[in-house]
């Protein structure tokens, strides 16, 4: 038993720690517990308890409430405690009292008057656990009560008093700025209080101040460069020190603070560069907390106007960080990548490879760190490997916060990025069925627009193909029983509104589809909903062009069905549509109009169509409408503008019964918004078929769609044109420069062919990753595919290949620009490249790979390793059966191969990079299944 | 801001919570239940979006038997605040002698006047172990000093207690 200081517990306490200790089930620990709190609260409420029992109740109190059971019942007993002269009771009390209540607590009122008293105190140390509690209780209401006297401790001789007056200030400050706004001065001035220990907590408080506002604290950059090399050149007390570290966490604040003030200021960065440099350049990197020094620099660095020899020594730390062994320097370095990539791009090429083993990593935070960082670099150049990336992350996860988060930012990227709508379609199909119950609504629905409008332009062969591609997907993974609801009416819309466009599928087969939607998810009625509508769509749709219709019986039975619904929603839909199939095909194509989802939907608010009828009412004598204004206005004067019937409490007569049109506008809308079909732009079925029904509900869904449709403009500029056109533009002349550059190459491949050829076998883990880095940086690349093959003559075909890549290279871009726009910003890296990673070409992309990558691996032959032949051939044996193993932990090639279709390079890149994981080459990379199990 | 600092054996059972900005106890449970089954990877940095809110941040050290962890938002350094988990340590194996997991049960009130030394509203106050333990040291001294002033006095205490 621990028994230095004073801090004596007695025998029942430890009892209650050992038994607690000992028990096996959590309800064993909650029935101790319970009994321990009917012994306190009969002993706590005996008047003639002594303190020193007292006092240990109340800590057994504490360690009871940790535990998670209630101990309100003692908050009194800790207050009056605090009352106690007895330090060490007192402190026991305050102590109890700042774990146990909120500021805004009842019993706070008791403490505060104690508190003052405490702080007037002549003991500091009375003093100083008044100024503690200071910092936990004290709110808003109670502030002016002690601001006074904590501000007169500012100037106590103590210095622990000075410091944890600021403190205590600093946490008033937090909770209510405006009561404290008046003596911010102070902090000022203690920051040359001469006590290092005072200015250090000084720079807290200031921190915030200047991270709310920072040109009032511009004229302290002076100050602060200074303090902050005083204090890099030890002249700070010994005492300070820290591992040999001078003050290291008065660094760090000042640096974070230096960071606030020199951003976007280039007066003031300038008077930073020196000292920065300095601290970097003497930071000791053995040690931990020089390392958090160096990461701050880092910080600020990137934060401040650039300065070019600043961010060269930044580049290189980073790189220490990322080459480290340890993964906490290796999260550093990457979140030290992040901030500074957003200067200057190029210095995440150095480090691709360090990234990449990152991302393979097993550590679920590094990981998660990593892909913050390939969602900050992504350009339409890598999008589809990093999207690919993150959604097979987010497939391997269960955590639905980063699920949701991964998800999101997946969608963010593809609807930014998208190098072709056909890819569009695809990565938010895997979104979909992957976190679909995730995603937001939202998206379900651009995803409908987009498909419905294609990329705003005129081409409708391109438009009608992405339909019928997206028709196709559907129908693939429509019978899926576990596809989230807010994807399956994607699906049925879609299935609906296009599904027989293109006249590949018959109608009956689209219906069967639909039926068996409606059938499998019985649970959902918004996905019922969609189906049915689709349903009346498909048959509308056949009827219109005068084909011979007829309802599927099992249709008709599902029709029945939801006409006896629960939901009126379904009610309706099923009894519309059967009105509908009363109609005439000519009735039908009216109501109905073929792809007219993109439609604007006019709507006549004066009801002008129903003059003639107002007309031959009114010649028949009926009274002339009488506006609702002037209406209420003749009723009661003072209430012109009041319509609500409970704000008139002194009528007598309830005149508001009788006015007939308004309520229905309201009553109708909230359907028209807790209904997801309507929230789709493509409300023609419902408002093309209401008007018949009444005038009122007309307006209600017109202004409902109307709403909707001004939303959806706002997000439609993240779908314009320009990052998709440019891409186009730019992609001949990037191919250029690859081209000459490879073929510089070329030379020195022959001389050293042979030399690689023998080096070859002892290699073996970086060609994957290498590949992927190329493709997510455009940075030095991989090795070819098809090494196995790598013969001599292959390489003299290759070279020849890539002597003319040049024409071979333009002419599948112009094939598939139609579908597809070539990545552009590949090269802006200026290496000689694997770029064509993500490049995909039509005619024979190996054949251009090979030469490619065969060559520009003798650049880097010698600094990295390189894959052997033998095992390469190995490895492309047994993934078929391997991949089942292994679902998760790879790039799956069946999830990969819808979406890479047009990359197969790529794709096999990736299935090489998990074979290779799967057969244990790679010692970094695990299962990160195993891990995910083990975490529940 | 440091928003927070546990204790937590490695069977999951809190030895020390602290937290800086209120929370109630049911809370401080669930929050302890969750970061005690995040605490076995690799790495000491823990990304705390998910338990604790957006833009907080995770540091744990092992020591011996005990897990202990900091929570804090992106004002403080994660670096850092793993040196300050060993100025914590550092600082109770001197004030403990071989600090041990049973120490720290039963010396409960003073792993918080040894933590109060170090932070304050959640801010880093003290970071040396020395200057702390002196602090401590000085508080126990006192409170000896009136605890057995209040022994003489007990009888009339307990006349009006």
């Amino acid at each position: 038993m621990g028994s230095q200081g004073g801090f004596n517990q007695s025998k029942e306490f430890l009892d209650l720690v050992k038994s607690i200790g000992e028990t096996r089930s959590k309800s064993e620990e909650d029935r101790i517990i319970l009994n321990e709190i009917e012994t306190l609260k009969r002993r706590i409420n005996d008047p003639d308890i002594p303190k020193r029992k007292m006092k240990e109740y109340i800590i057994r109190l504490v360690y009871i409430e940790m535990l998670g059971h209630d101990a309100s019942f003692g908050y009194i007993h800790a207050v009056k405690m605090t009352h106690d002269d007895s330090l060490l009771v007192k402190r026991t009390g305050y102590l109890a009292v700042t774990l146990f209540l909120n500021e805004d607590h009842d019993l706070i009122i008791l403490i505060v008057n104690t508190i003052q008293k405490d702080l007037k105190s002549d003991n500091f140390l009375v003093v100083c656990a008044a100024l503690n509690a200071c910092c936990k209780l004290i709110n808003e209401e109670t502030v002016p009560a002690v601001i006074q006297q904590v501000v007169e401790l500012l100037g106590h001789q103590k210095e622990a008093v000075r410091k944890k007056a600021v403190m205590a200030l600093h946490s008033f400050h937090q909770r209510s700025p405006a009561s404290v706004n008046h003596l911010v001065l102070n902090f000022r001035k203690k920051l040359s209080d001469n006590d290092p220990g005072v200015m250090g907590a000084t720079l807290c408080p200031l921190y915030d101040l200047i991270a709310v506002d920072v040109t009032p604290y511009k004229d302290l950059v002076a100050s602060f460069v200074n303090i902050l090399k005083q204090v890099a050149e030890r002249r700070l007390p010994k005492t300070y020190d820290y591992h040999s570290t001078p003050a290291p966490f008065i660094q760090i604040k000042l640096l974070k603070i230096l960071a606030l003030l020199g951003s976007g200021d280039k007066k003031s960065s300038e008077q930073m560069y020196t000292v920065i440099g300095d601290i970097l350049r003497k930071s000791d990197t053995a040690s931990n907390i020089g390392n958090a020094i160096i990461f701050e620099c880092i910080c600020c660095i990137s934060s401040i106007q650039p300065s070019p020899k600043l961010l060269e020594s930044a580049a290189d730390a980073i790189a220490k960080f990322l080459k480290s062994d340890s993964h906490n320097l290796k999260y550093m370095g990457i979140d030290a990548l992040g901030r500074l990539i957003r200067i200057s791009p190029e210095i995440a090429e150095q480090h691709q490879l360090a990234v990449i083993d990152c991302l393979e990593d097993p550590d679920d935070t590094l990981k998660r760190k990593t892909f913050e960082l390939l969602y900050k670099m992504t350009k339409s150049s890598n999008v589809e490997v990093i999207v690919d990336r993150m959604i097979d992350y987010m497939i391997s996860i269960n955590d639905s916060h980063y699920k949701t988060e991964t998800a999101s930012r997946c969608v963010e990227l593809a609807e930014q990025f998208a190098p072709s709508n056909h890819w569009f379609i695809q990565t938010m199909n895997k979104v979909f069925q992957h976190a679909g119950d995730l995603v937001n609504p939202k998206v379900a629905h651009n995803l409908m627009r987009l498909i419905a409008e294609g990329f705003g332009e005129d081409d409708d062969a391109a438009d009608s193909q992405l339909r019928s591609s997206a028709v196709e997907s559907y129908l693939k993974i429509v019978d899926d029983p576990k596809l989230p609801s807010v994807f399956l009416q994607v699906i049925c819309w879609v299935l609906g509104e296009y599904g027989t466009a293109d006249g590949k599928y018959s109608a009956s087969y689209i219906s069967g589809k639909l039926c068996d939607v409606a059938e499998a998810h019985s649970g959902d009625d918004a996905v019922k909903a969609y189906a049915v509508t689709a349903l009346m769509k498909v048959y509308c749709f056949e009827k219109a062009a005068g084909r011979k219709t007829s309802l599927l019986p099992e249709c008709q039975s599902l029709l029945e069905e939801l006409s006896a619904s629960h939901s009126t929603d379904l009610q309706q839909r099923a009894y519309e549509f059967q009105a509908i199939l009363n109609l005439d095909a000519n009735a039908i194509e009216n109501i109905m109009p073929l792809d007219a989802s993109c439609e604007d939907i006019e709507i006549d608010k004066t009801l002008s169509f129903l003059d003639n009828y107002v007309q031959t009412a009114l010649e028949q004598g009926a009274e002339p409408y009488i506006s609702e204004n002037e209406r209420s206005g003749t009723l009661n004067i003072s209430n012109i503008t009041n319509r609500s019937p409970y704000e008139h409490p002194t009528h007598s007569l309830r005149f508001e019964a009788y006015e007939v049109p308004k309520p229905v506008v309201p009553t109708k809308l909230p359907p028209a918004d807790t209904y997801p079909t309507e929230l789709v732009p493509v409300s023609v079925p419902e408002s093309s078929y209401q008007p018949t029904l009444s005038s009122g509900p007309d307006v209600g869904s017109g202004s409902g769609s109307n709403e909707l449709r001004l939303r959806l403009d706002g997000v439609q500029k993240k779908w314009g044109k320009p990052a998709y056109s440019s891409s186009s533009s730019s992609s001949v002349s990037n191919f250029d420069s690859r081209t000459t550059a490879v073929n510089g190459a070329t030379q020195s491949d022959h001389v050293t062919a042979k030399s690689r050829e023998l080096r070859q076998p002892a290699v073996d883990v970086s060609e994957e990753k290498q590949k992927l880095a190329a493709s997510l940086f455009g940075g030095k690349t991989g090795k070819p595919e098809r090494k196995q093959s790598g013969s001599a003559v292959a390489h003299s075909k290759a070279s020849r290949t890539t002597n003319h890549g040049e024409d071979k290279v333009q002419q599948p871009t112009t094939v598939t620009t139609a579908v597809q726009s070539p990545p552009p910003d590949l090269l802006d890296l200026g290496e000689p490249t694997g770029a064509v990673n993500s490049y995909s070409s039509v005619a024979d992309p190996f054949k251009q790979l090979e030469g490619l990558l065969d060559l520009s691996q003798d650049g880097n032959a010698g600094t990295t390793s390189s894959s052997g032949p033998d095992l390469m051939a190995l490895y492309s044996e047994p993934s078929g059966q391997n991949q089942k193993d292994n679902m998760n932990s790879a790039p799956n090639p069946s999830n990969h191969a819808a979406s890479l279709s047009k990359g197969p390079n790529l794709k096999d890149a990736l299935d090489k990079d998990a074979l290779v994981r799967q057969m244990g080459v790679n010692p970094t990379s695990q299962n990160p299944n195993l891990f995910s199990d083990l975490l529940g | 801001m440091i928003r927070a600092v546990l204790v937590i054996n490695n069977q999951g059972k809190p030895r020390l919570a602290k937290f800086y900005n209120y929370t109630p106890v049911e809370q401080q449970q669930q929050i302890i239940r969750t970061i005690y089954s995040v605490l076995c990877l690799q790495s000491n940095f823990i990304d705390g979006a998910s338990i604790f809110g957006q833009d907080t941040h995770l540091v744990y050290k092992l020591f011996a038997t005990l897990y202990f962890v900091f929570v804090f938002d992106s004002s403080e350094n994660e670096l850092a605040m793993f040196d300050l988990i060993q100025v914590y340590v550092e600082t109770l194996e001197k004030g403990f002698n071989n600090v041990c997991e049973l120490d720290i049960v039963l010396n409960y009130t003073k792993m918080h006047t040894i933590l109060n030394e170090m932070i304050l509203g959640g801010q880093v106050v003290e970071t040396n172990s020395q200057n702390i333990i002196q602090a401590v040291e000085e508080i126990s001294k006192l409170e000896k000093v009136t605890a057995a002033t209040k022994l003489i006095s007990k009888s009339a205490s307990i006349l009006w207690g």
